[in-house]
């Protein structure tokens, strides 16, 4: 399904950060900030933007999305299973012995999934050679890579961003998910991590910034990206790690964590209270 | 006299070859395609070949994404760098999926010469072999360099290949054809068994010889896949001889030398092994032939030590 509507694409991530949510569940350590701050920009990729059929999904000509932050890929897991990729009641299997959903990916175990990840900052190559293959054998399909601001301290992204840049790949957008913490603390406290747009910039890349909350400035982006065929975008989405539930927003120590009973209640009740709200309207 | 070749120069040419027929492949280098031989396909097939630059890391990472969107991607880069430079890109998403990468590590060993420890490869195959999912091959000639080198575009999986700048002679005729996981017996006798890869089949054929001369008699097996290796091959060594020998341009540990430990130790062996290679230290600054001579790995340094296991 593809919609620009965006009440309705709110709903798909209200809906997206709860699946995901549910299925990290209480008494284990699962990534829960970097998830939920990534869910509207994975809803709009999955929902709006790309060109991917969920009953062909190793159709060659369809558009990549690659989960460069792997430690989040339980955002993905719900979009998959919210498209009937996977069973929705697979998603309860996440990280138990034996389960396709892995906790980080594994694309030869999970349907749907382009490519390993997990050791951080290999994503964007990877997401290059995509696109470069594409290229050499006649194909228009768009690659689109989610990179947490955290990896950006990651050597390698920034030897992908100089092949992005030096091979013309206008098919490739990187997705920036700014949340601004990383597992101890805030980004910025080891290495430095602006000026963002400009070193982007600076490399070759064309960038925008938006509120990566909001659904009409992500999928205005996602428009924009592909308006250039030469020249890769960067879009910097300004996010809140542990985005809809209220004690974990902002908050480092919920990078990883395991979650209490009553926690985990409290956060189902809040984000179930937003979809319901959106669902009202 | 047989032909010389540097088994890296057959590489190059059975490159070009491979690409006349899998119009699917491409090749990634990393700044060294006069080096590493990839230029003959840059000249060849200019829109399927990509020279990465100085950036090994995100090319096996970009050549990995290649093969899963449906092209074979053999990427190059001298032996220390395509593995340890890039061991974790390899290790989760080359091995991991099982991706159809091949891996190939050009200037491998001591032979690659005056450069120095930071560029002499002997830890290469040991890091390979220990990742699941990964085959590795050492050829011994520029014959055995051509066959595997066109075999591995039809090998799904990931396959790390390691070559040499170090000329040694064609030990195969045309008629030469190269089976997965199989040793190939080189000349047969019963007082002890050599097995060897890359340019040390040569060296234990040359040793072989000498020990001939007194009357020490030689099975000399080729091993040119480290990974699946052939385990029969060894088992009948240990059965048939009381001595198995090792011997590779490489550390004893990890590479040919312990995967034929691990195989013996398992059984019920009346055979001794000894393993011949660098005996875990680092490489230096000195021509090959230099090199060779300093660590034991020449005709003569073989057969005396091994001649002597016999009072001869």
């Amino acid at each position: 399904m593809s919609t620009r509507d965006i009440p309705t694409l709110c709903r798909l991530a209200a809906e997206l950060r709860l699946h995901a949510f549910q299925a990290m569940g209480p008494n284990k350590a699962h990534h829960f900030g970097g998830s939920l701050s990534a869910a509207e920009v994975v809803t709009a990729l999955y929902f709006y933007k790309m060109r991917y059929n969920p009953q062909n999904i190793t159709w060659p000509e369809r558009d990549r999305f690659l989960m460069s932050k792997g430690h989040c890929v339980p955002a993905q897991y719900a979009a998959l299973a919210m498209l009937g990729v996977l069973p929705l009641e697979e998603l309860s299997t996440l990280k138990r012995l034996g389960t396709r959903l892995q906790g980080h990916p594994a694309m030869h175990e999970t349907p749907g999934l382009e490519g390993c990840t997990g050791s951080l900052g290999q994503g964007l190559s990877y997401a290059n050679g995509m696109a470069l293959a594409g290229r050499v054998q006649g194909l228009t399909y768009r690659v689109y890579c989610l990179i947490g601001d955290g990896e950006l301290h990651e050597g390698q992204i920034w030897e992908a961003v100089v092949t992005s840049a030096s091979r013309c790949l206008g098919n490739v957008t990187a997705i920036i998910d700014f949340n601004g913490l990383k597992a101890m603390d805030e980004c910025a406290c080891a290495r430095t991590t602006e000026p963002m747009a400009t070193r982007w910039a600076a490399f070759g890349w064309r960038t925008r910034e938006v509120n990566g909350h909001d659904m009409a400035q992500i999928c205005d982006a996602l428009d924009w990206a592909e308006t250039d065929l030469n020249v890769p975008a960067v879009i910097i989405a300004h996010t809140v790690k542990g985005k809809g539930v209220s004690f974990m927003e902002g908050k480092a120590q919920f990078h990883n964590a395991s979650l209490t009973e009553e926690q985990h209640k409290q956060g189902l009740a809040e984000l179930g209270a937003t979809l319901s709200k959106l669902q009202e309207v | 006299m047989a032909q010389m070749r540097e088994t890296r120069a057959a590489y190059g040419e059975a490159l070009v070859e491979v690409g006349r027929v899998h119009p699917e492949v491409v090749v990634l280098d990393a700044d060294l395609y006069n080096s590493t031989r990839t230029v003959l396909f840059r000249n060849a097939f200019p829109e399927r070949f990509f020279d990465m630059g100085i950036a090994e890391a995100d090319m096996v990472s970009t050549a990995a994404g290649m093969a899963a969107s449906g092209l074979v991607p053999y990427a190059n880069s001298f032996a220390m760098f395509i593995t340890a430079h890039c061991y974790d890109q390899i290790r989760i998403q080359v091995a991991y999926p099982k991706l159809h990468v091949v891996l190939a590590g050009s200037s491998a060993g001591l032979t690659q010469g005056a450069d120095g420890a930071s560029h002499q490869s002997l830890e290469d195959v040991a890091l390979m072999r220990a990742l699941p999912n990964m085959k590795v091959f050492v050829p011994a000639d520029g014959v055995e360099t051509r066959a595997i080198t066109l075999a591995l575009a039809e090998l799904p999986g990931p396959s790390y290949i390691r070559l040499g700048r170090y000329p040694v002679p064609d030990l195969f005729d045309s008629s030469y054809r190269f089976e997965l996981g199989r040793a190939i017996t080189m000349r047969q006798g019963r007082d002890l068994t050599l097995i060897a890869c890359g340019h040390m089949v040569n060296v234990a054929l040359q040793a072989a010889e000498l020990l001939a001369n007194r009357q020490v008699r030689a099975t000399v097996l080729d091993m040119p896949t480290i990974k699946p290796l052939d385990r029969e091959a060894v088992l009948r060594a240990m059965e048939d001889t009381p001595l198995v020998v090792t011997i590779e341009e490489h550390s004893i540990i990890g590479g040919l030398g312990s995967a034929v430990a691990e195989v013996m130790a398992e059984r019920v062996c009346r055979a001794r092994l000894i393993r011949l290679g660098t005996q875990d230290v680092f490489g230096e600054s000195g021509t090959a032939d230099e090199m060779l001579e300093k660590h034991g790995l020449t005709p003569s340094a073989v057969a005396g030590r091994l001649r002597h296991e016999f009072g001869r």
